[in-house]
């Protein structure tokens, strides 16, 4: 325990890098010299790299199944790119307003941190609002989780995004209320920075979805050829795998 | 015996115990204009890609178009927005570690699916055999 006491009790500096050396006493005194609160938020989103991977990757090799399956109804019929370019440009300028909201704080400007708080989680609202109308215009156009590959993979990828989305907002209302109440000041910045490190986060995912998703084109819906494409694959598994 | 925080509180002078201004003394973030900018790009390039989206004539290169694009804006987000460009290293590497292994799993699911359609292949020419 006392050879741990130096280590909790005096501040540290970088070992490494360049800061390595100047004998600067500003840094948490931490083993790494970085605060383990944004330390945590990284190596989370760095492990919700892996998850969305996980996620896109599955749509991406599903992608156009349901075009060769011959069920729709089908991506080409649905998506409507004027519609989420609106929503994408609504999440990009919730990151402006986010790192707005901390530059606002770090500078101790409190009303203008709280504006821009109330501002991102405004239009974090407005972007789950219009998924949410368009999953009730898929949904109402026939297209489920159930339905075919692309209802499934597309619910599931966009849908845990809003779910971030989601959360993102929750917790900037949650900080808002914290700031009304007094609790958020300029010695509580780092605090807004992993919320808003959280939420760009959520904004770059949405820029990977927008484009895979969205506006890399689909193919044409071709029902019987896609159909005759599906009996040729059966037929050949048929023919590798005996006993089928 | 002194605390943790009354340890923390003595770091030095000038410095803001327990927030980033500790670790910004360093890394100084683009002032609000530079945010402004930055936005403004973002913005353009997003205009860009749905403008590409509907030019018949770049059907072509559509696509490599595309993902060069929303590269650009992703790494300009995490590079100024989450200051990953004025942070400490180690942060970037381990949001790196992840992007590495999201991309490992994203090509390794390929693989196995390209395989899967080679298998299908020599399949197909055994059973014409």
């Amino acid at each position: 325990m006392a050879a741990q006491a130096p280590v909790l009790n005096a501040p540290q500096t970088h070992g490494v890098g360049p800061d390595a050396g100047h004998g600067h006493m500003d840094h948490p005194p931490t083993s790494t010299g970085i605060d383990h609160r944004k330390m945590l938020m990284w190596l989370f989103l760095a492990s919700d790299c892996m998850f969305f991977g996980a996620l896109i990757a599955t749509y991406s090799i599903y992608r156009g199944r349901s075009e060769d399956v011959g069920v729709g109804p089908y991506p080409s019929e649905l998506i409507d790119i004027p519609y989420t370019s609106v929503s994408a440009f609504v999440l990009l300028m919730s990151s402006l307003t986010m790192v707005l909201a901390l530059a606002a704080l770090q500078k101790n400007d409190i009303r203008g941190s709280r504006l821009w708080i109330f501002a991102t989680a405004a239009l974090g609202a407005v972007f789950l609002g219009g998924q949410y109308f368009e999953f009730t215009e898929f949904y109402h156009e026939g297209l489920s989780l159930q339905t075919n590959m692309f209802g499934s993979t597309f619910f599931t990828v966009t849908g845990f995004h809003g779910l971030h989305v989601l959360i993102g907002v929750i917790w900037l209302v949650t900080l808002l209320f914290v700031s009304l109440r007094g609790g958020l000041r300029q010695d509580d910045s780092l605090d807004l920075e992993i919320a808003g490190l959280y939420w760009h986060f959520v904004d770059i995912v949405w820029i990977v979805i927008f484009t895979l998703i969205y506006l890399i084109p689909y193919g044409e819906a071709h029902s019987e050829e896609g159909g005759e494409h599906a009996l040729r694959l059966l037929h050949l598994g048929a023919a590798i795998i005996p006993g089928l | 015996m002194a605390s943790y925080r009354d340890s923390v509180m003595n770091s030095g002078p000038g410095t803001k115990p327990g927030t980033d201004h500790e670790v910004d003394a360093h890394h100084e973030h683009p002032s609000e204009r530079t945010y402004i900018r930055i936005a403004i790009i973002l913005a353009i390039i997003t205009l860009i890609e749905v403008v590409i989206y509907y030019i018949e004539a770049l059907s072509g290169v559509l696509v490599p178009m595309l993902v060069v694009l929303s590269a650009a804006k992703f790494v300009t987000v995490v590079g100024y927005f989450m200051h990953l460009k004025f942070d400490d290293r180690r942060l970037g590497w381990i949001f790196t570690g992840g992007l590495l292994v999201a991309f490992s799993v994203f090509i390794g699911l390929f693989v196995m699916q390209y395989f899967h359609q080679v298998v299908e292949f020599v399949g197909d020419i055994g059973r014409q055999i």
